[in-house]
């Protein structure tokens, strides 16, 4: 509903970012590779990948922080490589890790914010957002006690502060708890339904359903990218679903059979998955006769390719898997 | 617009500096307890003129005139009588293992030759090791010559101390030569107490930024490099001057070092020198990845900047090559500026020179500094 709504809400719109060819070394190691991608005006955009697949790098690089070794691009009409003073007036980026001053108080910090941006009304800004943040009462209090989650929320409303037409969130929801993740969540959706573009990475599945378009980035390069609802298609996962008891022992049965790739369990089904679906077939009609059971086939939902994506990268620190 | 300088954001880094500055009790104690401490170890070490230093005596002849002098050289209370040295052997025994700091040599027909009017010398052999520890003591020894005499009754020697001196004395310094004294020292640490924490100071505040990752936040703000160049230097300028004051209130008050020359020509040193060192020091965070590679750079620079800037050895002793690093050191510079200032009475004409060394030098920092300086994380 959300994508759709977004691309109505600008159809003609230049994309806010729109990169090619990005690539960043560090010492021999390539870390982002030929990265492509267009994030169109208004929309959330999700940014996938396993840790340390070069998503901050990527994220930096998009808005002047890195000089990429090569490529170019521009975000929100300013060139990347030349332009990066103009791209930070109007882009606000929370950083991975906090990035605030733990020894300033949280009243200090937003203030110290508002002036780099050089804020109007400022002292009024920083109170109304203090409001908003519900830390109005707690403004004194040093930044360096608080929780992952308040912390989150400061930093989220510190790069609030000056209107960015452009949010990029590195993985903002790392280490917060659930309900925490649920408020952040509909704030963004607040501020994408006002017009602002949020570019935000993640590896939580049940955050990137919520986006409108997906990129999924795994060793520096860009495995796919589109609209959320199109993803399973173009990865070209089949889905079994099957319903009956022993489902445990059936999972043990299914894992390593010919063409099934990933088993995962949806409630009281079991979803088996496999991009080679005659493979798939075959197997499944030879289990369909043990037990009584259910099965049906169907399309393979974003959970499944999630799940896909990630089972096919592990962490990335090391280097490049051979393939 | 967006590109151009403002003001705004320069106070706005300046302000948070500031609150920092405050919140880090335990670097706001050292940068005003080092100055303290410095001075009263190495001042104390110094400068204290010592009394009662150990002395002992080779008797190659006696008389009147020895008598008196020694009995004078006892009656200054500079010099203690320990005993008397045979030969050599003796007096390289005593000296070298720290029994003497004097050893009073009167040579064979010493008295004789007085009264004859040749005008002999008397040996005094000095531990000098610790030359502002002796430097009194020796500066003494000419004024005991003539007033030795003043008290004696013979008709011939008092007709003798009339005239010209009667027998000289020559000082021979072992270990240390050269004689550096107490007022060399106490000036020639304000420059080292200054370049020590302005350098080191500015290099870790500025680390500390890209240590915490507040670097990124920081840099993801339109903020200019020379907006937070100069907002983090300058709280540290503050700093430097209450170095100073502490320095100068304790080198005058407390040391009784002279101030002969004029505050202008000390002022403009001082505010050259604070700014080069912050300079830099902001150099140095450039290329230090931690706090800890800061805080080791900045020890790094301290060290030739103690030996080779005419601080503890005199400069012109040193060999050339080493002349030639001292002079790219801005201690070496601000040494001299102060010495002569305080010392020699020195003007503004007469520091011109070091000052546009100091000049020249921030010129280059400040532009390697600015170069180095990268508004990315790359
Ligand atoms: N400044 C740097 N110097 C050297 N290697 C780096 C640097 N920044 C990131 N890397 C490496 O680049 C890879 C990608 O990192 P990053 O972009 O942080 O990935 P992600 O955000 O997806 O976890 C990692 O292997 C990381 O170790
Ligand atoms: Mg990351």
């Amino acid at each position: 509903m959300n994508g759709s709504a977004a691309i109505a809400g600008d159809p003609t719109g230049k994309p806010v970012i729109e990169v090619s060819g990005l690539t960043k070394r560090f010492g021999d190691k390539t870390v982002v590779d030929h990265f492509d991608m267009s994030v169109p005006k208004g929309a959330i955009y999700g940014f996938l990948g396993p840790n340390g697949s070069g998503k901050t790098t990527t994220i930096r690089m998009m808005c002047g922080l890195l000089t990429p070794d090569s490529g170019a691009g521009t975000c929100l009409g300013y060139n990347i490589l030349t332009q990066s003073h103009l791209i930070k007036e109007h882009v606000g980026y929370m950083t991975q890790k906090f990035s605030l001053y733990e020894d300033l108080s949280i009243r200090q910090n937003l203030d110290f914010i508002a002036r780099m941006y050089r804020v109007p009304r400022r002292t009024e800004r920083v109170e109304n957002a203090l409001e908003e943040l519900g830390l109005a009462d707690r403004a004194s209090q040093l930044a360096g006690q608080l929780s992952g989650g308040w912390k989150q929320r400061l930093a989220l409303a510190a790069c609030l502060l000056h209107d960015p037409q452009l949010l990029l969130l590195d993985e903002p929801t790392a280490g917060v708890d659930p309900k925490a993740r649920r408020d952040f969540w509909d704030e963004i959706r607040r501020l994408s339904d006002r017009g602002v573009t949020v570019l935000v990475s993640t590896h939580y599945m049940d955050e990137a359903i919520q986006c409108d378009f997906i990129a999924y980035i795994a060793y520096g390069r860009k495995l796919i990218d589109g609209e959320a609802a199109g993803i399973p298609g173009q990865v070209g996962l089949v889905t079994w679903r099957v319903e009956g008891p022993k489902l445990a022992a059936l999972a043990e049965e299914l894992t390593g059979q010919p063409g099934v790739e990933q088993v995962a369990r949806f409630g009281a089904a079991l979803h088996v998955s496999g991009t080679d679906a005659a493979a798939l077939a075959a197997t499944v009609s030879k289990l369909k006769k043990t037990g009584k059971r259910t099965w049906k086939q169907q399309p393979a939902g974003l959970e499944e390719v999630f799940i896909h994506l990630m089972a096919g990268s592990q962490d990335n620190f090391a280097g490049r898997s051979p393939t | 617009m967006s590109a151009s300088y403002s003001s705004g954001r320069f106070s706005a880094v300046l302000f948070k500096e500031f609150i920092q500055m405050r919140r880090d009790r335990m670097t706001f104690a050292m940068m005003i307890a080092l100055p303290i401490i410095q001075l009263i170890l190495f001042g104390f070490a110094i400068n204290n003129d010592p009394k009662n230093l150990q002395t002992y005596i080779e008797m190659n002849d006696t008389g009147p005139v020895s008598r008196s002098f020694l009995a004078a050289m006892q009656n200054s209370k500079y010099f203690d009588f320990q005993g008397i040295v045979a030969n050599t052997e003796q007096i390289d025994a005593v000296l070298k293992d720290g029994r003497a700091a004097f050893v009073i040599s009167i040579p064979e027909g010493f008295e004789r030759a007085v009264l004859r009017g040749d005008r002999p010398s008397l040996l005094v052999i000095a531990d000098a090791t610790d030359p502002a520890a002796s430097g009194n003591a020796v500066a003494a020894l000419n004024q005991l010559v003539s007033s030795s005499l003043q008290g004696m009754t013979d008709t011939v020697l008092q007709s003798l101390a009339a005239r010209p001196p009667p027998f000289s004395v020559i000082v021979h310094n072992r270990y240390n030569p050269a004689g550096v004294t107490s007022y060399n020292i106490v000036p020639g640490l304000l420059a080292i107490i200054l370049s020590m924490t302005m350098v080191m100071i500015t290099a870790m505040a500025i680390v500390r930024e890209s240590e915490r990752g507040t670097m990124e936040a920081l840099l993801s703000t339109p903020a200019r490099p020379i907006e937070v160049m100069l907002g983090k230097i300058l709280p540290y300028v503050v700093i430097g001057y209450v170095q100073t004051l502490v320095f100068l209130g304790m080198a005058l008050l407390l040391f009784e070092v002279p101030f002969n020359g004029s505050w202008q020509s000390f002022l403009i040193g001082v505010n050259v020198f604070i700014v080069v060192n912050l300079a830099l020091g902001f150099l140095f965070s450039t290329v230090a990845r931690s706090q800890m590679q800061a805080m080791q750079m900045s020890f790094f620079y301290i060290l030739p900047s103690i030996l080779l800037s005419g601080f503890m050895f005199p400069f012109s002793g040193m060999p050339i090559w080493a002349q030639y690093i001292g002079s790219a050191i801005p201690t070496t510079h601000f040494i001299r500026i102060v010495r002569k200032v305080m010392l020699k009475g020195g003007e503004i004409a007469e520091i011109v020179p070091d000052l546009m060394a100091l000049l020249v030098i921030m010129v280059i920092i400040t532009g390697l500094a600015m170069l180095r300086y990268r508004q990315t994380l790359d």
